[in-house]
């Protein structure tokens, strides 16, 4: 007993406590398990709907940001979602567990639909044509009033769960669960599953992982399918949360949004987009509270993201897991910066502090940054 | 009867998305920006004619080419101050224009909240022919767009800044090492596209009423134009244009309800082409990119 708590420690020590980026997820993690406990209904509520949007921006990293596929219509995946559990539940009848699992896996079917001219298009042509996709699929919501409900949308769907703090713990929960389960999927890292090192691949040379014996297209196919089936698990869960399905949930502001938290949080990163969602949904949120004005938010939003690009273009968690984190040039372990000598090995981490000599750092590699450059280490 | 109908609501169509497509094109094949502000340059031209003739009584003429002035100074000045910075990033351009658009839309909601304003007419008064009442400022939004989109077909073949414009356009390293100032002709071009944006506001607008949220609709039309004709080709362009507004008048002229199926004829229009031409029907494939 006390061995397999000893050895639990230590792998917690190891993975989590010694990472500092992981510390910080960790401390996040147990901060918005506890905090519902102490605020009221209203700002619980924001929290809820953060989660959502946490899941639907984390689904679009997968497509964007791991794929290389710019999606400029993931609303469409949300949207179909949502109309289609909302039909389930108000027309049929059927309980909220089972209609988000027929939302999710329409959404799955939308994408699968989006795949055919996607799979042919790349780069610009891709990203303008999937901003097309939910101007059809409104168009064809205002033609099939009877069904669809037209303007008014869909209303009186069952609610999840009666009060506010256990549909946010049941959406809390479901999030961490599907954003795991995202980030497993995408990890360059991980031993068992080798689709995010070759999503990465495609991403960065096509050509040269065709080459390499990957079936590109059955990639292409499964990021579709799996950025759909999370987009589509928030729509439908929306729906429920907010009772409603209505044309609201095919916008261009909310095709737009998971571009936004995810290029605010840092992109290809599926804890960038998350963070990003919970920073900036609660802010943006919290102003409306006030009385200073409807218009200020979007303001605010739009400034904090012209900033962040200006300042931190690679996103505000990558930009700060490069200045607290420092990568051991002999072992490749992660050390925070403020530790002078490797955990794991003891070599130096900061070379410049102990030795000074000038090495003239030789391009072998052939990238065009280090060329020639003057480096001291 | 129901034909000429027919053709000049193509033909004003075609001209207001052309006249947009090609602002949007020029500055997508010249500096590899998707401009997303583009269509909210041009309302808020709309907005500033607005506020100079009917607020504070200018004359149509001087408020039109003020407003057009402080356009281009908004669009180079957010060129030099922000996307300047961001070009190499394609997304962050997108996401950038995208808020620069996002700002214009609340700053003028905050002005003008969301209620429908009129413009004044340049013209007054219709003819008509074969009994079909046609306004003049239909046939002053066909032929005036016509005639922007042949002045800038000449300005990019027979001048000098044309030949700049296309070569940076072509490529722009190989420019640079000729001796074209590539940063400058960036700016210019951009106030060209910013220029067009706002004399479409100014051509088409009075056909139209005015609202803050009017930007969205016509911005997914031009770029559809602009992918079927093919990425930063002006020639693409237009026909995209043609074809788009064609579409778009047929179904609204000839079904009923159509008016609810109008995005959904052109974006059909446009993912039938892609799929057959993957690069639009006047789309150069250019050698991809390997790094």
């Amino acid at each position: 007993m006390k061995k397999f708590l000893l050895n639990n420690y230590y792998f917690f020590k190891l993975n989590i406590l010694e990472i500092p980026w992981r510390m910080i997820i960790f401390t996040g993690i147990i901060f918005l398990a506890f905090i519902p406990l102490f605020i009221d209904d209203y700002i619980i509520r924001i929290l809820t709907f953060a989660c959502l949007f946490a899941i639907f921006a984390a689904s679009w990293d997968i497509l964007g940001g791991f794929m290389g596929q710019l999606n400029m219509g993931h609303a469409a995946f949300f949207g179909v979602a949502a109309y289609a559990s909302a039909i389930c539940n108000v027309n049929l009848g059927l309980p909220p567990y089972i209609t988000i699992f027929i939302g999710a896996l329409c959404s799955v079917v939308t994408g699968l639909i989006v795949c055919l001219p996607a799979l042919r298009l790349r780069g610009f042509y891709l990203a303008l044509v999937t901003l097309a996709f939910p101007v059809v699929l409104n168009g064809l919501i205002m033609l099939f009033p009877n069904i669809t409900g037209g303007e008014m949308g869909i209303s009186g769907l069952v609610k999840l769960l009666p009060t506010a703090i256990g549909n946010y713990y049941l959406v809390f929960i479901i999030m961490l669960i599907s954003v795991f389960v995202m980030w497993k999927f995408t990890d360059t890292q991980s031993r068992f599953i080798r689709a995010g090192v070759i999503m990465r691949a495609i991403r960065e040379d096509e050509i040269a992982a065709r080459t390499s014996g990957i079936n590109s297209t059955q990639y292409k196919v499964f990021a579709f399918a799996m950025s759909a089936f999370f987009a589509g698990l928030s729509g439908a869960i929306y729906a429920h949360l907010i009772r409603v399905a209505g044309p609201s949930t095919l916008t261009l502001t909310l095709s737009f949004n998971p571009i936004l938290w995810s290029i605010f949080g840092g992109i290809s990163t599926i804890y960038g987009p998350v963070i990003g969602v919970f920073i900036l949904h609660p802010l943006v949120e919290l102003l409306r509270l006030n009385v200073i004005g409807e218009e200020i938010r979007v303001i605010v939003q739009a400034l904090v993201l012209i900033l962040v690009l200006l300042f931190m273009p690679m996103g505000l968690t990558t930009w700060i897991r490069d200045h607290i984190e420092v990568i051991c040039l002999r072992c490749k372990a992660i050390n925070i910066f403020t530790r002078m000598k490797c955990r794991i090995c003891g070599a130096n981490l900061h070379l410049e502090k102990s030795q000074k000599k000038h090495y003239r750092f030789s391009n072998k590699s052939g990238i065009e940054h280090h060329n020639n450059k003057e480096i001291v280490v | 009867m129901s034909l000429i109908l027919f053709l000049i609501n193509w033909l004003a169509t075609a001209g207001y998305y052309a006249l947009l497509a090609i602002g949007f094109s020029l500055l997508f094949g010249v500096a590899r920006m998707a401009n997303f502000a583009h269509t909210s340059l041009y309302m808020l031209t709309g907005f500033l004619v607005y506020t100079f003739s009917l607020i504070l009584g200018y004359g149509l003429i001087l408020s039109s080419v003020l407003a057009i002035c402080s356009v281009v100074i908004v669009a180079i000045g957010f060129y030099v101050m922000v996307l300047n910075r961001v070009k190499e990033q394609p997304l962050a351009v997108m996401m950038v224009t995208f808020a620069l658009a996002l700002l214009i839309q609340e700053t003028l909601l905050t002005f003008f909240q969301a209620s429908l304003r009129g413009m004044e007419p340049f013209f007054d008064g219709y003819f008509e022919i074969f009994g079909v009442r046609v306004s003049f400022q239909h046939v002053f939004t066909i032929f005036a767009s016509a005639a922007v989109i042949i002045g800038l077909i000449l300005l990019l073949s027979k001048t000098k800044l044309g030949k700049a414009i296309r070569a940076v356009s072509q490529d722009a390293e190989m420019a640079n090492v000729m001796g074209v100032n590539v940063g400058r002709i960036l700016l210019i071009t951009t106030g060209i596209s910013a220029a067009l944006a706002g004399i479409a506001a100014i051509v088409i607008l009075p056909l139209f009423s005015i609202e803050p949220y009017m930007w969205l609709t016509p911005l997914t039309v031009i770029i559809a134009a602009v992918v079927l004709g093919g990425l930063g080709s002006i020639k693409g362009s237009i026909f995209g244009a043609l074809i788009l507004s064609f579409a778009e008048v047929l179904v609204i002229t000839f079904i009923p309800q159509g008016g609810f199926l109008r995005g959904v004829a052109s974006m059909l229009a446009l993912v039938a082409v892609l799929i057959f031409r993957p690069e639009g029907l006047f789309g150069i494939t250019f050698e991809e990119e390997r790094i």
